[in-house]
């Protein structure tokens, strides 16, 4: 092989239809990091283990670093850029997680939010417990995940419908 | 660090993807599945492929199909696809205490399970299960298709039976009688982690005796394998605790471990008796 292969795609990212000539060994990660700018998915160990480039694929939840560009053709990606319901109101998540002061640094928090996004729509009513396993994989190296786990319970009680 | 450079083919048909397996088996070609185990490994260099042939485009291969005796999971169906609503009974039941312990939410929803056989891994909660159910892997190439024992594809640390040219289509797994019991632990620093050391021990009682007793263990030998001595001594014995620790000790003490140390039989031993103790 003498040139590194180079595909053209289009990715439909938070709604938007996006073009790039990729690599095909790039990431998804990296793509959208360097190719469309959208730096709010962070990448941390780049082999699936911190969850912090953690995307939402069709809405499910998924490791943009473990994904290859190329791969995301015809797909629905949601990064945290595109969580917000509006630029003046932020995802109900994204309010609990100010409230109870769920990030530091704030390097974990994208990946943790949309993480809890798909375990939010699967799990309404979560325990505790569950929501320490789901985010077992998101690693948080300031907070000591408990201000994220009373966010994540009071955000479970606004997303849910009322009866 | 970043991948090296290499070839990608995306295939629409089963028989592309066996054809530019044959005609690259030379360059080392691989193919992508989930890509939770190939794309880190390509990340660190320790895999460099020539050429990459992801399966994610083919139809149907996202199927899994069910009948009255057994299950049949194609090449890219997601571990998040085979919890507990999976199927009814104690295979589902099964299922779904095994799925969880597998990586974490964001993994299961793209790592698939015929890849975790290709990749058998010694902690793969899934080769623990097909080889404790005795199931069948359909392997294809541009030669035909063959069906393999679990206990002969799964050949020793990271290594089965599968040739270069040749890649699983899809698992087949016989499912459980109704009543039977089936129990799982294991044990891992976090959840979500790899095994350190887990069992599953499923069996059925016909007039207060147990029949079919299956134990297997995986974590910490280099393959996940049955118990047969454990096996020998629950069978057409009446269930109760004494037995059941007796059970584990045979299958700890002629577990072949990776390495000796009492830790890790002691582990086992434990294992095998909370999934015996929890089987339900
Ligand atoms: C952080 C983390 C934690 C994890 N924890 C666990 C765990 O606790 N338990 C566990 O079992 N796994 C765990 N995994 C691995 C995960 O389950 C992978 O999904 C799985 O091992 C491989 O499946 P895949 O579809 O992603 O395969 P890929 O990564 O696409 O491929 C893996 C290997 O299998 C080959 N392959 C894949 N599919 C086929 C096929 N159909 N035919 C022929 N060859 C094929 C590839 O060529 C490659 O060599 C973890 C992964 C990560 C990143
Ligand atoms: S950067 Fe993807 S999981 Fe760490
Ligand atoms: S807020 Fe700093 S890593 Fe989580």
């Amino acid at each position: 092989m003498t040139e590194p292969q180079t595909r053209h795609i289009t990715l439909r990212v938070n709604g938007q239809a996006r073009e790039i000539t990729t690599p095909v060994r790039k990431t998804l990660a990296d793509a959208l990091r360097t190719d469309l700018g959208l730096t709010g998915t962070h990448l941390g160990c780049e082999t699936g283990l911190c969850g912090a480039c953690t995307i939402l694929v069709d809405g499910r939840a998924m490791r943009a670093c473990l994904m290859l560009a190329v791969q995301a053709e015809g797909h629905a990606i949601t990064t945290i850029e595109g969580l917000a319901p509006s630029p003046s109101e932020l995802h109900p998540l994204q309010q609990a997680f100010c409230r109870h002061h769920a990030l530091q640094c704030g390097f974990c928090t994208p990946g943790l939010l949309t993480t809890l996004v798909e375990f939010l729509h699967d799990v309404p009513n979560p325990s505790e417990a569950e929501i320490r396993e789901a985010i077992s994989g998101n690693l948080c190296r300031c907070t000591g995940y408990d201000t994220i786990v009373a966010a994540t319970l009071e955000a479970a009680a606004m997303l849910r419908p009322q009866p | 660090m970043k991948s090296s450079s290499f070839e990608y083919h995306a295939p629409k048909t089963l028989d592309d993807a066996v054809a530019l397996l044959a005609r690259h088996a030379e360059e080392e070609a691989r193919v992508l599945a989930g890509g939770q185990t190939m794309v880190p490994a390509m990340a660190m260099r320790l895999a460099r492929p020539g050429h990459l042939i992801d399966i994610n485009a083919i139809p149907g291969l996202d199927q899994i199909s069910l009948t009255d005796h057994a299950m049949r999971i194609g090449a890219c169906v997601r571990h998040a696809a085979l919890g507990a609503t999976a199927a009814p009974g104690p295979f589902g039941r099964l299922l779904g205490l095994l799925q969880h312990h597998i990586a974490h939410l964001p993994i299961r929803t793209r790592g698939t399970f015929c890849g975790s056989l290709a990749n058998a891994d010694a902690a793969s909660e899934w080769c623990l299960l097909m080889v404790a159910l005795d199931g069948r892997i359909e392997a294809r190439s541009t030669a035909g298709t063959r069906m393999i024992d679990a206990e002969d594809f799964l050949l020793g640390y990271m290594t089965t039976a599968l040739a270069p040219e040749e890649m699983i289509v899809a698992a087949h797994l016989p499912t459980l009688p109704p009543g039977t019991r089936v129990g799982f632990h294991e044990f891992a620093r976090r959840a979500g982690d790899f095994a350190q050391s887990m069992a599953i021990a499923t069996y059925a009682v016909a007039q207060g005796r147990i029949t079919a007793p299956r134990i297997a263990i995986g974590g910490v030998v280099s393959r996940a394998r049955r118990c047969p001595e454990a096996e020998a001594l629950l069978h057409g014995a009446t269930p109760d605790p004494a037995l059941f620790q007796e059970a584990a000790r045979q299958a700890a003490t002629h577990a072949p471990l990776v390495e000796e140390d009492p830790y890790l039989r002691s582990l086992t031993e434990t294992s095998v008796l909370r999934a015996l103790t929890g089987a339900a």
